[in-house]
């Protein structure tokens, strides 16, 4: 436990309906975070992630289970005795005090003396590029300085964890990204753990150690950010995360037959029975008319649709079983795809070895 | 179209909109005020009316310069002055303490219940105020509810002397005033964002510093807009102190009354008049000059 800065041991939280019965929020979660990690919880809204950070932040009561922080057992104490901060989606900002005094908050709270306490204010408003506007009221700031100051009264009391309610997403996309680095940066300077809330699979896959895609009040899968995109360990990490092709059939001999009668090559030498096959776009090639090596994976399609996005082509296309492929292009390859689109068909190639294999869930579906 | 006209065209939409109500007010009531005002400086006439002199002494029978000719100051209308004073005080903070965590609870209420809550609040409007306050006089009275029941469970031997006392003045203000408290701090209340206060219990602070140092200061305009629109009514109040008070319990509404009808001596209810009015106009004023520096250390961000 010493190893650990947050640790969940069954986690378990309904929520009572409105028309009766309950809703499970959280069902008995486990979950461990080290020291210094930048950890990411995942999943579309209502899947349960706001209700597991409330759960380390103190503002739910759980049915069943035990929160500890820095191995002290915080599951009864309420949010104020907790050693965690947060940052709030809509910052919180209060907006009858300057910027300063919001701030300073935590430690006026904690009765700190004056000179110490502004010169803690003024360093913590200095890390996130704010210094000397200590003077200004929370409403004559911008979106992404408001975001800032919380940021700072977040941290100023050195908490052993903080918490991020989907913070940037009330921000503009470049201003998103810039912040997504900088958060980086000072999670790194602060040597504190952070725990990210967001549905944004793109902003979890950049920022994190570790993500953790929670679903239906379970975490699916926790993992590092690659291992997460390329070897997701069941159909809904897998669609949710980035753009995916699933093929669904049984395997035999290394090859994956789908129910439709595509076949896939798989590197995987022995194993039958029910499977799903993951293609990413990207693990696609469009062939050139020479030969294809014959250990080379080969999908056959129409085109249906072709997409310019800037880095490359997005091939929308069919294959002769009516399974909808995409498979993504480098823009260098342009007079293929523009061959493709002439002909309105198009061979795309993989490596058998990039395929990765999902055990088909019969429960799932 | 040129900006000039459309603007010349917006105001003159504004003037045709506001015309009316700007002509109305300034004939009945800056023309009383202003009669109001000049009679205060005049002699009251020795069989009512007035005598066309400047007589400051109107205000020096009530602050201590009486004319030595006449009259000897008497302290009995600044006694009745602080008396007001006190009582209107005093109704403003009982509503207050009555209100303030009433509007919390009803705040969290489902919208239904709230509905029905803010419709029992307002639902005194629908009676006449003289029939409501007579029916305290039911209530309180030697012979009423409250001695009839406390006698009959032998609790007292004694009727309690309720009626026309200050605490019955109080008791039927507060009862009057209740709605007038309940809306402005009801809105305020309602508006109050609660990830506030979580934000406030995350950062380490417990009930007591977040009620203190966040819900109150973000509810306090709605307490002192309350706070004003119960103090000023209480202040002058007449009909009250008239059906619960007494003789006893005179206030500066009842005093005032009494030099116009009674008394016939307007010059001096004149100026008992403008003594309430400026003390409710520098309250006032303070309250909109609070207000206005809030917004002004704030201009939008640029």
């Amino acid at each position: 436990m010493g190893e650990s800065i947050v640790r969940l041991e069954k986690v378990r939280k309904t929520f009572p309906l409105p028309e009766g019965g309950t809703v499970t929020a959280l069902g008995n979660i486990n979950l461990d975070v080290a020291r210094n990690e930048f950890l990411t919880l995942l999943g579309p809204s209502g899947c349960g992630k706001t209700t597991l950070l409330h759960s380390i932040s103190g503002f739910v009561q759980l049915n069943s289970g035990c929160v500890y922080v820095d191995g002290e057992d915080v599951t009864d104490r309420p949010p104020h005795r907790r050693p965690v901060n947060t940052v709030f989606q809509n910052y919180a900002l209060f907006p009858h005090m300057t910027v300063g005094n919001n701030v300073g908050y935590a430690l006026d709270i904690a009765g700190a003396r004056r000179a110490e306490r502004n010169t803690q204010v003024g360093a913590a408003l200095d890390m996130v590029g704010l210094g000397g506007l200590e003077k200004r009221l929370p409403r004559q700031l911008s979106g992404g300085q408001q975001q800032r100051v919380a940021l700072a009264r977040a941290i100023i009391a050195r908490p052993k964890l903080l918490l991020l309610d989907e913070p940037l997403s009330a921000l503009d996309r470049n201003l998103r990204q810039s912040m997504q680095i900088e958060l980086k940066t000072l999670q790194a300077e602060l040597g504190i753990s952070f725990i990210f809330v967001t549905h944004d699979q793109e902003e979890a896959l950049t920022m994190s150690n570790r993500v953790a895609v929670l679903e239906g009040g379970k975490i699916q899968q926790i993992d590092a950010p690659l291992a997460i995109y390329n070897k997701p360990s069941n159909e809904f990490v897998a669609s949710f995360i980035g753009a995916s092709n699933l093929f669904r059939g049984t395997i035999e001999n290394g090859t994956v037959t789908t129910d439709d009668g595509d076949k896939i090559r798989t590197s995987a030498s022995t194993g039958t029975g029910p499977i799903t096959a993951l293609l990413r776009p990207e693990q696609f090639s469009i062939a050139n008319g020479g030969e294809i090596a014959a250990e080379t994976g080969r999908l056959d399609v129409s085109i249906r649709q072709i997409v310019f996005s800037g880095a490359g082509y997005e091939i929308h296309g069919r294959t002769d079983n009516h399974h909808d492929v995409v498979a993504s292009i480098a823009a260098t390859h342009q007079a293929l795809v523009a061959g493709a689109e002439a002909s309105r068909k198009a061979t795309l190639t993989y490596d058998p070895a990039a395929v990765h294999l999902i055990a088909t869930e019969g429960a799932r579906s | 179209m040129s900006g000039l006209t459309r603007r010349g065209r917006a105001r003159a939409q504004l003037g045709i909109l506001l015309g009316p109500v700007s002509l109305f007010l300034s004939i009945f009531l800056a023309g009383p005020l202003i009669i109001m005002m000049i009679y205060s400086f005049l002699a009251p006439g020795l069989y009512g009316g007035v005598e066309w002199t400047f007589y400051p002494h109107n205000f020096g029978r009530i602050l201590g310069f009486a004319d030595p000719e006449f009259e000897i100051y008497d302290p009995v209308y600044i006694s009745i002055f602080f008396r007001s004073l006190r009582i209107a005080v005093t109704t403003v903070l009982i509503t207050l303490l009555i209100c303030y965590p009433a509007a919390f609870q009803i705040s969290r209420l489902s919208d239904r219940w709230k509905a029905f809550a803010l419709f029992l609040i307002t639902l005194p409007f629908f009676a006449s105020l003289i029939v409501r306050l007579f029916i305290w006089i039911l209530i309180l009275k030697k012979t009423g509810f409250i001695n009839t029941a406390l006698e009959s469970l032998g609790w007292i031997d004694h009727p309690l002397e309720m009626i026309y006392t200050d605490g019955a003045v109080i008791l039927g203000m507060v009862y009057i005033f209740i709605p007038f408290m309940f809306l402005p701090v009801y809105a305020s209340v309602e508006k109050l964002d609660w990830t506030l206060v979580r934000a406030s219990q995350d950062l380490g602070a417990n009930g007591f510093q977040t009620f203190w140092r966040v819900i109150f200061p973000l509810t306090l305009p709605g307490v002192a807009g309350g706070s004003i629109i119960v103090f000023i009514p209480a202040l002058g109040n007449f009909v009250v102190p008239a059906v619960l008070g007494g003789a006893k319990s005179l206030m500066l509404g009842n005093l005032i009354e009494q030099q116009f009808l009674a008394a016939r001596n307007w010059p001096f209810g004149a100026a008992l008049s403008m003594l309430v009015m400026a003390i409710v106009l520098i309250l006032l004023f303070i309250y909109i000059h609070h207000e206005t520096r809030r917004d002004d250390d704030a201009p939008a961000a640029g």
